[in-house]
């Protein structure tokens, strides 16, 4: 953890830079670094991609396994996401079991996919109550440069568009394997952004440096018809007004749809 | 993997609970009553626990939660401490009887993703910089239930906060809106959470127009999105209200007993 004596130093060059409209790196307000985007790069999971924002880098493996149902919804498959804070991403990163941060990230992706609806997990159904499909996404950051949250939520839906199912048939409530493959059934595209305040400017897409000295952070999750699915304030001791918060969702409905497009080919 | 069955849990529930029960009926009145923009009923009250620096109880519906406040005091362990300002543990936590079926008493991921949210809805109310390399420990036990518990968990802790004398900006006060049978309504109840279709707790300093916490899960437009804001921050200036009353109780019952 950077010292606090540093971080104050820091603060006070990047507000007063962002008082005239610009950033340490050069970049607008609302914009983002450069995204990189690469689906399949793990062959033995189902389904995979990796999101560079930037210095940012992370990796998403979607592995697809069978288990029972929940009792009360038999007839549909099962979603779970977790996340790795590796320690290799960061120097600020530890080995052992999640974090709050790791938490979070973890339940605000999960929150953007599970609210969006973007999987049909009714297709994932084998036999009802007995044997259905589970999903699991794993979100492992690579390089922590900033903005966790919106590069994993771009990596795993990239990963999810990716993932592909091999044919089987149902015999005996046993699953077999049939050639070939089908992709998983997903049905929207949940993408989010995630401001940053800092002083009294609202910027998109931190890097780290922006990270350590924000005031607060606010995610805003959209599906593919523009409305809000998930929301998570976050980061920092400091507060939203109303107003900002309304601004931010206009911002929010043009990014996340800009956004969908470098995910969502054709 | 505990907390994924518990979400999950929560929306197997909006699945199966049928459709067709209706939350609210034709002349915009709810299950239990209320019209859609009114508050459960709702009590507080400070300086309940003796042990703690600061306690508070409250009650809104059937919830039923209990805050203590501990500190400032020394950061433990001591790697948490930060040179210029205090910093606040904050544990969320379920009673094990506290729902339907019994809940583990180790924290589930949502337990820990909510005490991470609650603590930075209070961060922004408490001078922390007059108490650098000090520790205040909040610990917020749900006994009950009734949907809504984050947001009357940060009401409570508030009231806890200020009771343990600790210099505040403000109160801060939280209550959630959200939509139910395609109407936005205030302060959702268990039921109308799990069945209903999106749900929004925001947390606020009323004095200084500060939203603290805000989250949001289900399906809202923008509109939609702007109304329920709104009608959550009507819900906290009412709540507001009770809050001033409670620490004002406090005092008032002693000077009272005084004068006799």
């Amino acid at each position: 953890m950077t010292s606090d004596i540093v971080v104050n130093v820091k603060k006070k060059r990047i507000t007063d830079i962002l008082a005239n409209g610009k950033r340490t790196d050069g970049r607008g307000l609302t914009e983002y670094r450069e995204i990189q985007i690469e689906s399949g790069v793990i062959e033995r999971a189902e389904g995979s991609a990796r999101v560079r924002l930037g210095k940012t880098e992370i990796l998403v493996g979607v592995k697809v396994g069978t288990g029972t149902p929940f009792a009360d919804v038999p007839d549909k498959g099962v979603l779970t996401v977790n996340a790795e804070l590796v320690p290799l991403a960061s120097p600020d990163f530890e080995p052992g079991p999640p974090g709050e941060k790791a938490v979070e990230l973890a339940r605000v992706v999960d929150r953007g996919i599970r609210e969006s609806k973007a999987i049909d997990l009714e297709k994932l159904c084998l036999e009802s109550g007995k044997l259905v499909f589970v999903v699991f996404v794993d979100v492992y950051v690579l390089n922590h440069d900033g903005n966790l949250i919106d590069a994993s939520t771009m990596a795993a839906l990239a990963a999810l568009l990716n993932t592909k199912m091999f044919k089987y048939t149902v015999k005996e409530g046993a699953i077999v394997k049939k050639p070939g493959y089908n992709p998983l059934p997903i049905v929207n595209y949940p993408v989010s952004v995630t401001f940053a305040k800092i002083g009294n400017k609202l910027i998109l897409d931190t890097g780290l440096d922006e990270e350590q000295v924000m005031d607060a952070r606010l995610t805003m999750t959209m599906d593919k018809d523009g409305n809000i699915c998930a929301m998570q304030k976050g980061g920092g001791s400091g507060y939203f007004t109303k107003e900002e918060i309304f601004d931010a969702a206009k911002i929010a409905l043009k990014k996340t749809a800009e956004l969908r497009k470098l995910v969502v080919k054709g | 993997m505990k907390t994924t069955k518990n979400k999950t849990k929560k929306e197997r529930e909006k699945m199966t609970t049928k459709k067709t029960q209706k939350l609210i009926d034709k002349k915009g009145i709810r299950l239990d009553g209320r019209k859609l923009d009114e508050l459960r009923p709702v009590k507080m009250q400070v300086g309940v626990l003796p042990n703690a620096d600061g306690s508070a109880y409250l009650e809104q519906g059937r919830n039923k939660i209990l805050v203590g406040v501990y500190g400032p005091k020394e950061a433990h362990p001591r790697h948490i401490a930060r040179q210029d300002r205090a910093v606040i543990q904050c544990r969320y936590h379920m009673a094990p009887f506290s729902v339907d079926e019994r809940k583990s008493p180790a924290p589930s991921r949502r337990d820990v993703e909510l005490s991470k949210v609650i603590r930075e809805a209070l961060e922004p109310a408490v001078f922390l910089e007059y108490y650098p390399r000090t520790s205040i420990q909040v610990y917020i036990e749900i006994l009950q239930a009734d949907g809504g518990t984050r947001c009357a968990g940060i009401t409570a802790a508030a009231l806890a906060l200020a009771d343990a004398g600790i210099p505040m900006r403000d109160l801060v006060v939280a209550c959630a809106a959200g939509k139910a049978d395609g109407k936005i309504a205030l302060d959702l109840m268990d039921t109308e959470d799990k069945v209903g279709d999106a749900d929004v707790p925001v947390a606020f300093m009323p004095n200084l127009n500060a939203i603290t916490l805000l989250q949001m899960d289900g399906n809202l437009s923008i509109d939609e999105f702007e109304t329920a804001v709104n009608m959550a921050l009507e819900g906290c200036k009412k709540l507001y209200v009770h809050q001033k009353e409670a620490l004002k109780s406090k005092y008032i019952t002693v000077e009272e007993a005084k004068e006799e």
